[in-house]
């Protein structure tokens, strides 16, 4: 492959997809999202409909093609019409006769797909109030592309980034051009990723590799599994960038086994470019050589874990280890290692292109470029946002999410997946940015966003959260494995109405034990679902508590009768009952549990029943 | 190697870059607590006990794999630490079977010794526990899971020193668990019984299969008589169940204390062992001969023989078709001694006080022995006899079976099966009366140990294994055709018989800055010097036995020999 067969590939493939582009264009062509939640919502079979439908209305110059992910799954399946891109919104099969009867015999708009029924101006994609704040780059060319068809992707600059890294640029200055863009990870710890570079680069070894992790375990999490879906090769190219950085002549993509489809896009995306030549010995004349090869994962959360991928990659268990040695200095199978997520792969390509400055004007303080998110819970639009860093969390539920579902007052937002934390209605206007989501007790994480409406128990939402953990758990180390099971276990005795406020105490202090003395990342932030809902919320745990004491039985201390002996005060469970000697005694309603044992033990009839 | 500096607990100190923190704060006398941690085996940093807090760092960082860096501020007992500890503990007792009073492993339990030395609430954390069934089906080792606290050293001793990998971590979070594959109960496992995950576990979950209730039933039998035949290892190693340092070697407070205890003889297995040297260097010289056979594999420990079985069953007709000396000893005691003394073979019981796990299922295949005892097991017997072990006079093994060679004792020590056979072989090829008997260089391995000896114009090549991960290595050898030897000398147990499975537990911050096998066998050597005879060939008693009873009756094959392919 040279430059020059690359552009006339190039060129050839956009005259091909001008309708895509060009708004007078005289073809027609019908997209159809393909990626997993369309797809399972009969995406293929709408394909086949329009296909029927084209036949039996003996259309010329319409063609249907897939596309890749849109991020609106919830309103699944997505189709697109070019040139006028008019964006229709769950698309059935008796919906495609319609549509196409509207769309293309009469020119019109099928009103009755459109995102939003009542606001037949908004047609296409970047009108949709959904869509209109957000800023595209990692997710870039989804709508444009058919993933399963590498030149699509070359029409659309793809492994240009690759021709300019490889042949104009020496690899400090790729790494210089990354760390200038100031691109953090995307998979949880933001950890600038030109130093990551840069400290393998340094090592020196034989081998070196550029893994890509792309085990996204969080619930509710699927942006990168709708990047590798939409746009396999981007993250090809980025890896064959990061090799020729560090100076590693092999790859491995770690793909969670539940995501076939992107397994299925990612092996024909890199036999493809390896076909191209743009993958394999000698890449663009050059005497950079690479390989990539996919390595399934079973889907343990905790192999998102770093030090665990690399354990489970090379076959053994998934656990995670201590560092040092980072993957840096000893990674897979001991060589020097480039560990990045596919987001923050995703970004690298355009980067390069555009140049590190570029990026680093999007975004906010430290925290460049955009993010993408999952919105979801109880919020209007649920979906894959992408968002330039910084954006407050207001925005993001209130103008992209469009608010909270059915009018509902909003309580809170769950941020950074099942180890990251719940921020209240006061910190709505937080930018998310590393640091302020680190300086307040919460994680970016991989991006989940889960809101929170008034009906939703805080408590409840902290079990739900450490369930996962629990299950989750790799068990290696003491406090994550025993830890917080028994976290759980005061969470249900508290859920249970069966808790005391000492149980609050106590989940407070394991908590901040788990999270100094655990192993690794996972462990060490798993309690921050407790702790950022004892920070914001405590007032839950504590209703909790109190509300058995209202249904519990009331006693008081007849003074006249007391003589002060403490006999009480030293039966009682919770400590409630406290005075000087020979003086009478009182007892703290907050904390009495109605159980009774002082009357009980009273010799001079002095507590009462009330 | 570059010097580090760094400030543990206010002390400066200089340590090697390649110290962690906690190799670095024993050279400034200050031994973190460690539980999983395992020189060289296993330093996952999974217990979290040795965490000490580093200045800059928000988190606790484990002492164990952590390496030093200049400057660091390492505080290993402030009491933020020293809560952490005793939190990890307390969480570690909330999921453990505390019936500590009865517990096998009772006093010598690191985490009962640190739930004391770390002020523990054994109750102040509670929750669900963990439910497992004791796995009772191996005749060698008991599992009891409900004692388990993950710590991983059984799991990678018997990966990385063993090579067998029988056990290893299943299932997640609260659920992990350390079990066989396919959830298989121990016996049908890869599992050779060697014990050695019992040594290293830090409780009460792995523990041999005990004999001693066994033993106690025979000998309250009237019509028995019940024998004990003690191997060469043990006597220099249950002084230290009494209170003896490592490396005591005392016989005659040994041989007082099973009297004591109930048996009516005491014969030596160092006695079964010159039957053991004789038999083997013929086959040797034999083999070698017909060029048949060879190497020859040294067929006396039982671990390493399954582990052949299994791994290597082309190469069993390599394996010494000698019974091991316990068995020896059990054949020549059940047959000549109880024809000797007019005794029903049906009432002479043999019990084995052996180093070793796996004679426990060794025994099984042939009826020579009918109970095996571990070193430990003995000491708790003797314990519960009431016998106070230091203020026993000293005894003699009874004879005939009792006088032994030096040959015989060094058995107990790995290339001491190879020093014998040499002693015996060296004089049959060269038909004199050889005064070289000490081969120096069969001694001291660290593993693996090659040597070629000349006899004559024979270049005899030898090899000298411990430990099954070795086994490994030259067995792969051998198949690739690297390495061609005579004769190689296996033990299952790294250094031997000194280091069995059966042995005392040894406290393992010792272990992890000692070598303790090496200081049993030096004793071993020492007396084997001393010793008026040092060649098994010229032990009177066995000579007679030979002259008298197995060449008349033709019995030396069936007695002494076996065939390692009959199931």
């Amino acid at each position: 492959m040279t430059f020059a067969e690359l552009t006339k590939l190039k060129n050839e493939r956009l005259k091909e997809i001008d309708v895509r582009f060009n708004k007078n264009s005289l073809k027609k062509e019908i997209m159809v999202c393909s990626s997993t939640g369309c797809k399972s919502n009969h995406g293929a079979e709408i394909i086949e409909e329009f296909k029927k439908q084209i036949k039996e209305h003996n259309l010329t110059n319409v063609s249907v093609e897939k596309t890749g992910c849109f991020g609106l799954c919830a309103l699944g399946p997505i189709v697109i019409i070019y040139p006028e891109g008019t964006f229709y919104c769950r698309v059935t099969k008796s919906a495609v006769k319609e549509i196409v009867e509207q769309n293309l015999i009469k020119g019109k708009v099928a009103t009755n797909y459109l995102y939003d029924k009542a606001l037949i101006n908004q047609t296409h994609k970047n009108e949709i109030d959904f869509y209109k704040h957000q800023q595209f780059v990692a997710r870039k060319n989804s709508e444009f592309i058919n993933p399963e068809n590498i030149l699509d992707y070359i029409a659309l600059d793809g492994y240009f980034a690759l021709y300019k890294a490889l042949t104009k640029m020496q690899p400090n200055e790729v790494i210089e051009e990354i760390k200038k863009s100031g691109l953090r990870g995307r998979g949880g710890a933001g950890f600038p990723t030109g130093t990551k570079w840069e400290l393998t680069a340094k090592e020196k070894a034989n081998k070196k590799y550029v893994v890509c992790n792309a085990d996204e375990g969080d619930p509710g999490a699927f942006m990168d599994r709708s990047i590798i879906e939409s746009e396999p090769h981007k993250i090809v190219e980025a890896m064959l960038i990061a090799g020729y950085a560090v100076g590693a002549s092999g790859g491995f993509v770690y793909l969670r086994a539940e995501y076939p489809l992107a397994g299925e896009r990612l092996e024909k995306a890199i036999e493809q470019a390896r076909k191209l030549g743009l993958l394999g010995k000698n890449i663009f004349g050059t005497k950079f050589s690479f390989n990539l090869s996919i390595k399934y994962g079973a889907g343990a959360f905790v192999c998102g874990e770093e030090t665990a991928l690399m354990h489970s990659l090379e076959g053994k268990r998934g656990e995670p280890r201590t560092r040092p040695p980072y993957p840096a200095q000893q990674g897979v199978f001991g060589c020097p290692t480039v560990l990045n997520n596919v987001e923050t792969f995703a970004n690298v390509p355009t980067i390069i292109l555009n140049g590190g400055e570029w990026y680093s004007k999007i975004g906010k303080g430290t925290s460049t470029g955009t993010k993408v998110f999952a919105l979801s819970g109880k919020v209007k639009h649920t979906g894959l946002v992408e968002l330039p860093m910084g954006t407050t969390l207001r925005d993001i539920i209130f103008n992209i999410g469009g608010g909270v579902l059915n009018n509902k007052k909003f309580k809170a937002v769950q941020i950074g997946g099942p180890s990251g934390a719940c921020l209240p209605e006061s910190k709505l206007d937080l930018p998310v940015t590393y640091d302020d989501l680190k300086n307040n007790g919460a994680m970016m994480g991989s991006g989940g966003l889960i809101v929170l409406d008034e009906d939703s128990s805080m408590v409840e939402v902290a079990k739900f959260f450490l369930e996962f953990i629990c299950d989750e758990s790799c068990g290696k180390c003491t406090p994550c494995r025993i830890g917080n099971r028994r976290l759980l276990e005061i969470l249900n005795k508290l859920l249970a109405g069966n808790g005391t406020m000492e149980d609050i105490d106590e989940l407070e202090s394991l908590s901040y034990f788990i999270k100094e003395n655990s192993l690794c990342g996972l462990g060490q932030s798993s309690p921050n679902p407790v702790l950022s809902t004892l920070k914001y919320f405590k007032d839950e745990y504590v209703a909790l508590v109190d509300k058995q004491h209202k249904n519990a039985d009331k006693y008081v201390i007849n003074k006249e009768k007391c003589i002060g002996c403490s006999a009480c005060s030293r039966v009682c469970p919770v400590k409630c009952i406290s005075g000087e000697i020979k003086k009478p005694f009182e007892i703290n309603q907050e904390k009495c549990i109605g159980c009774g044992g002082c009357q009980k033990t009273c010799k001079f009839g002095a507590i009462e029943k009330v | 190697m570059t010097k580090v500096n760094l400030i543990i607990d206010g002390v400066n100190v200089e340590a090697d870059s390649s110290d962690t923190i906690l190799t670095a704060a024993k050279k400034a006398g200050i031994i973190i607590p460690t539980l999983c941690y395992l020189k060289d085996i296993n330093n996952d940093g999974a217990c979290r006990v040795c965490v000490v807090e580093c200045k800059g760092k928000t988190n606790l960082i484990t002492a164990c794999n952590n390496p030093v860096m200049e400057g660091m501020e390492i505080e290993t007992c402030n009491p933020k630490v020293l809560e952490a500890r005793k939190t990890n503990i307390e969480l570690l007792l909330s999921n453990h079977n505390k019936n500590c009073l009865t517990c096998g492993k009772n006093l010598n339990c690191k985490l009962q010794q640190y739930s004391y030395e770390f002020g523990c609430d054994e109750n102040k954390i509670v929750g669900v526990k963990n439910n497992y069934d004791l796995d009772l089906s191996s005749p060698c080792i008991v599992r009891d899971n409900n004692k388990c606290i993950l710590c991983g050293r059984c799991v990678q001793v018997c990966k990385q020193i063993q090579a067998t990998s029988a056990i290893q971590k299943q299932k997640r979070g609260f659920q992990t668990m350390i079990n066989c594959s396919f959830d298989k109960p121990i016996k049908d496992s890869t599992c050779v019984g060697c014990g050695q995950c019992v040594l290293v576990c830090p409780t009460g979950a792995l523990l041999e299969t005990s004999n001693i209730k066994k033993v106690m039933e025979l000998m309250a039998e009237p019509n028995n008589v019940v024998i004990a035949q003690v191997a060469p290892s043990v006597r220099v190693a249950i002084n230290e169940e009494f209170g003896y340092p490592v490396g005591t070697f005392n016989e005659g407070k040994l041989v007082t204390a099973l009297k004591r205890v109930g048996f009516n003889k005491v014969f030596d297995v160092n006695v079964g062992a010159d039957f053991t040297v004789i038999e083997e260097s013929e086959e040797l010289i034999e083999r070698i001969n017909e060029n048949k056979n060879l190497p020859l594999f040294s067929s006396c420990c039982p671990a390493w023989v399954k582990y052949c079985k299994l791994h290597y069953p082309d190469y069993v007709k390599n394996l010494s078709s000698c019974k091991s000396p316990n068995e020896m000893l059990g054949a020549v005691i059940k047959n000549y001694y109880a024809k000797q003394n007019n005794i029903s073979v049906n009432n002479i019981k043999v019990v084995a006080i052996m180093p070793c796990t796996a004679k426990k299922e060794e025994i099984l295949e042939n009826n020579d022995v009918d109970a095996v005892l571990t070193t430990r097991e003995l000491a708790t017997f003797i314990k519960y006899k009431n016998l106070s072990f230091t203020h026993l006079p000293e005894s003699e093994f009874d004879n005939p079976l009792g006088e032994y060679s030096g040959a015989g004792l060094i058995f107990g020590s790995t290339g001491g099966v190879t020093e014998a056979v040499l002693r015996t072989a060296v004089d049959k090829l060269s038909k004199t009366d050889s005064s070289d008997v000490d081969f120096e260089v069969v001694r001291q391995s660290e593993g693996i140990k090659e040597t070629t000896i000349n006899v004559g114009n024979l270049k005899l090549n030898l090899c000298v294994v411990s430990g099954l991960k070795n086994a490994q290595i030259i067995m792969e050898q051998i198949k690739n055709g690297e390495k061609h030897f005579h004769f190689v000398e296996f033990m299952a147990c790294p250094g031997g018989c000194v280091n069995g499975g059966g042995q005392p537990f040894v406290d393992y911050t010792k272990i992890n800055y000692f070598d303790v096998a090496k200081q049993r066998a030096k004793a071993l050597y020492e007396n084997d010097k001393k010793s008026t005879n040092r060649k098994s060939h010229k032990n009177q008693f066995v000579n007679k036995i030979y002259k008298e009873f197995l060449i008349p009756n033709n019995l030396t094959k069936t007695l002494l020999h076996h065939n390692h392919n009959k199931k």
